[in-house]
């Protein structure tokens, strides 16, 4: 396998490395790109959502009758109208622990407890503002460590769905907030630390942040007796078919799920979302239905996890890191979502990419009365990185060795065991963070600053699995014009997939990018795909889209085989179909699969030989100047470097590297969803900054390595989430060079900075 | 609801009326009836200019315009810059330097940046953050986006070069 891959990889040539301007490009610079958000059927009735004010309570009553009264109100809709139709109406990827609409109980502010459908908007709107609710309070736990332990229990009884078969021994458990718990164990913990030389132990907390895709949560659910098309704005269609069928207790064939472009997802349009209600609300309308969020009903909707994490390293008297315990508490809100992937998946890489013979890993997925959290580019691994990062510098500083020396003294290389016990290849963790020393100018002097502004910088470096095992389907058709489509249900979300997909079938049918056509996801039409997350569709969805570009140009060489032509003639494939059916007609259809292979976690060690298909590597180097008498940090230099194996659009590499770095760097500086007794209190992007274009720095590059990826398609692997994961203790090992101030908590706004240079001069301020 | 009135004005060049409402603004008003949806509504608060709109020539944010304000008013958006299907410097400017990812924002950007460039030929970075501070995007394409202002600023000066020779 490894061989064939190697030979089409030195076969690649005109399509691959090239950087193809988007596919879509013309579409959306003129203003006529397809999003659900703004499309509209014939006919089409609108929704919207009348939503929980307390944060933990038992519905007492809801009263409907007012808004009924409203003139174009066709329905007020509560759990007990979808019930008669939907008889079991809870969904979720891994428990099926959401209600479409809220059961006898609200979980978080803001938890849809009741819709109206009008065929006006405003109707609607004015008539969910005449809906009144009754609950009696119960008390409520938000914060993820304090949910380990409390007594308020978020669910009754947990509800595992079959989807995963490690989950199922949750089933019918009682009592606890916990919807899951990640173990590993390497070696002996607790002996080598109880031996090392020098002991290390701290506390790191990222806050709540949210995706807030421009394009906010959008479904049209248009429901027959005979079938249902959604429109969605989904980053899994193949998922949510899956969900919806069961719902209805169909077979997905009567399901179709159709997915425009989407105004970028980030995690927030993966698994199901609205999908489930627009269903619902459809089934009783009998006509579409569209189900739209507000940009502030997003708060409501999916965030990012937040996170506490303690570390604890022993380190000997050479300074190697000889044992590290990872305790990672997750927030995942009320409702599971995929925190219990997240728990398990980023669990697997929580020590870093250090070679540590003794590691004890505990990652824990909890419910909290919350808005849900699920995946935010990166799957976890940014609140880590933030951790395991800040930590490592922390004991580099303190043992008063050279920060970015004693990670080289400690990181793993290619043949090392990886703390899951794979062997390392293809990761090339050492030349990204030579790259990112080079470009800072690392080993020249610095300059320190004087005065009132101080500067200072900071390097962080990190690793991650790709969510595994995972499958991609592709089918390429070859019409009898010899132009060529590819069928895949990846969703082009901004990433520039389609763009990629079309070079390389591009690349194996020896034609120009540009001239493939990639259908838009569409599950009656496009094959299976697990989803547009995790990193995951350039090698997944790559080799797919590889192997039935392949298999449609072996059959195009047997059709000529067979027509006498010559081995290796360069008849047009036009002439070939001619040849064959006598005029412009028929088609050569080629179809690929691709699942890597996996070994599960061993359940007792959490260890596994094959955990992940390949690695991405990220390292960023930042250069701030902090101003200390207001704590505002400048960011004057963020260099970042990723692994992506072969850059098969290098301008979208550059792109993805850059995007993600700074949506995280909004992550770090100023984004954090403020609360007051559940209650989200800057829920608008006038009190939510975001990062704007005055918000770059004063300088950025953003780079690849030089790395092959033997298993990849063309050497290439992921690129969407990597460059998210070293902004934040890149900066904060910053701050910390530039001032001597120690942040563990994100994010690293004038105020944290400000208090922290106070308390370091003795004269704190006071809290609130 | 509420009295509905007859407006008219022009769109992209053209002779339109409407049925308004005093609720509806700009953006609906696009949408619902003229079935245009390159402005969009984002953050509903005039922050984000996904839903800018050049009203008499000035750039507006159409989710807070009110649509009964146009009445009588020169309306251009996204969909009126490619004349006779050929892109404008600035939409050129775009796709070759890459200046967008998901394109949710990209129409309020073209805008602005047409907008900038009308008045300042040859933008500085400051002039370009200045003008753009009020357009966000949250695929921070902004580096190629500032590179793209600079393209589109040297295309604009070719065409009119060309079309003085012509």
């Amino acid at each position: 396998m490894a061989a064939i891959e190697q030979a089409d990889a030195a076969r690649a040539g005109s399509q691959i490395g090239r950087s193809v301007p988007r596919t879509e490009g013309r579409d959306k610079v003129t203003g006529r790109a397809e999003y659900v958000h703004t499309m509209r059927l014939p006919g089409m009735l609108v929704a919207k959502i009348f939503r929980s004010t307390v944060a933990h309570g038992l519905i007492k009553s809801i009263d409907t009758s007012a808004a009924r009264k409203i003139t174009g109100v066709l329905h007020v809709v509560t759990i007990d109208d979808i019930r008669k139709l939907i008889p079991n109406p809870y969904y979720g990827p891994a428990f099926h622990d959401q209600p479409i609409l809220a059961d006898k109980k609200v979980r978080f502010v803001g938890e849809p407890v009741a819709a109206v459908i009008a065929s006006d908007p405003h109707i609607a709107e004015q008539a969910v503002q005449l809906i009144t609710a009754e609950y009696e309070e119960l008390p409520a736990v938000f914060d993820e460590v304090e949910a380990m332990t409390s007594k308020v229990f978020v669910h009754d009884e947990l509800r595992p769905a079959a989807t995963f078969a490690d989950l199922k021994h949750l089933k019918g458990l009682k009592g606890t907030n916990i919807a899951l718990s990640f173990k590993l164990r390497r070696g002996d913990f607790d002996a080598a630390y109880a031996e090392a030389a020098h002991k290390f132990e701290h506390e790191f907390r990222t806050q709540k942040v949210l995706h807030l895709p421009f394009e906010p949560h959008a479904t049209i659910a248009d429901y027959k007796d005979t079938g249902v098309t959604l429109y969605s704005a989904s980053q899994g269609p193949s998922f949510v078919r899956t969900e919806i069928a069961r719902l209805l207790g169909w077979p997905e064939n009567r399901v179709r799920i159709k997915v425009p472009y989407l105004g970028s997802g980030y995690g927030a349009k993966l698994y199901i979302k609205l999908e489930a209600l627009a269903l619902a609300l459809s089934m009783i309308a009998r006509r579409p239905v569209k189900v739209a969020l507000t940009m502030e009903e997003m708060f409501y909707q999916i965030t990012k996890h937040p996170c506490t994490f303690r570390i604890k390293s022993g380190v000997d008297h050479y300074g190697r890191i000889v044992a590290r315990k990872c305790e990672v508490f997750w927030n995942g809100g009320a409702y599971a979502d995929i925190g219990p992937r997240v728990t398990q998946k980023a669990g697997v890489t929580a020590s870093g990419p250090y070679a540590i013979d003794n590691v004890w890993i505990d990652s824990h997925a909890l419910y909290t009365n919350v808005t849900p959290s699920g995946a935010l580019r990166g799957f976890g691994v940014p609140q880590l990185v933030w951790a395991y990062e800040s930590h490592t510098d922390m004991i580099a500083r303190e043992l008063k060795l050279d920060p970015v020396e004693f990670r080289r003294k400690n990181l793993m290389r290619d043949g090392d065991q990886h703390t899951s016990s794979q062997v390392l290849k293809d990761a090339a963790v050492e030349k990204v963070m030579d790259l990112v020393l080079d470009r800072m100018n690392w080993s020249r002097p610095f300059d320190e600053g004087t005065g009132i502004v101080r500067r200072g910088r900071g390097f962080a470096i990190a690793i991650k699995t790709v969510t595994t095992p995972t499958t991609s389907v592709a089918i390429v058709n070859v019409s009898a014009d010899g132009s060529a489509t590819l069928y895949c249900s990846t969703v082009d979300m901004g990433q520039g997939s389609n763009t990629v997909l079309a070079q390389i079938v591009g690349e194996v049918l020896n034609i120009p990018a540009e001239s493939v056509r990639v259908v838009q996801p569409d599950t009656d039409v496009t094959p299976y795909d697990m989803g547009t997350l995790g990193s995951r569709s350039t090698f997944h969805m790559g080799h797919a889209a590889r192997r039935a570009a392949e298999e449609a140009r072996d059959k195009l060489k047997q059709l000529a085989r067979e027509l006498g032509e010559p081995d290796g003639s360069n008849i047009p494939v036009g002439e070939l179909f001619k040849k064959r059916y006598g005029m412009q007609a028929g088609n050569i259809v080629g179809s690929g699969t691709y699942k890597p292979d996996y070994v599960s976690p061993n359940p007792e060690t959490g260890l596994s030989p094959n955990i992940t298909p390949f690695w991405m590597i990220s390292g960023v180097g930042a250069e701030v100047e902090v101003d200390i008498e207001t704590g505002h940090v400048m960011i004057a230099k963020l260099i970042n470097v990723i692994d992506c194996g072969t850059p098969i659009n290098p301008k979208l590499v550059e792109t993805q590297i850059s995007g993600a770095a700074l949506m995280h760097l909004g992550f770090t500086m100023f984004e954090k969803m403020h609360f007051d007794g559940g209650q989200v209190t800057n829920a608008s992007l006038a009190d939510y900054k975001i990062p704007g274009i005055r918000d770059l720095p004063g300088t950025m590059e953003n780079l690849t390595v030089d790395n092959f990826q033997h298993n990849g398609p063309f050497g290439a692997k992921g690129v969407g989430e990597v460059a998210t994961f070293c902004v934040s203790p890149a900066i904060a090992n910053a701050i910390d060079d530039a001032v001597g101030v120690r942040l563990t908590e994100l994010p690293l706004n004038p105020e944290a900075v400000y208090r922290a240079l106070r308390t370091r001069a003795g004269r704190p301020l006071d809290e609130s | 609801m509420s009295p509905q009135r007859v407006i008219h004005f022009t769109l992209n060049g053209a002779a339109a009326a409407a049925i308004v409402e005093p609720h509806h603004n700009l953006i609906e008003l696009l949408q619902a009836q003229f079935g245009l949806t390159g402005a969009r509504e984002a953050c509903g608060q005039g922050l984000c200019g996904c839903c800018t709109v050049l009203v008499n020539g000035r750039a507006v944010s159409g989710c807070l315009y009110l649509a009964s304000f146009v009445d009588g008013a020169d309306v251009a958006t996204i969909e009126g810059f490619d004349v006779s299907n050929r892109l404008s410097p600035e939409q050129e400017a775009f796709i070759e330097t890459g200046a967008f990812q998901c394109g949710y924002c990209t129409s309020g950007f073209i805008i602005m940046v047409s907008q900038l460039l009308d008045k300042h030929p040859d933008p500085s970075d400051d002039q370009i953050k200045h003008y753009l501070s009020g357009n966000l995007c949250r695929c921070a394409a902004y580096p190629e986006i500032i590179e793209a202002v600079k393209l589109a600023a040297r295309k604009r000066k070719a065409r009119a070069a060309t079309m003085a020779r012509a």
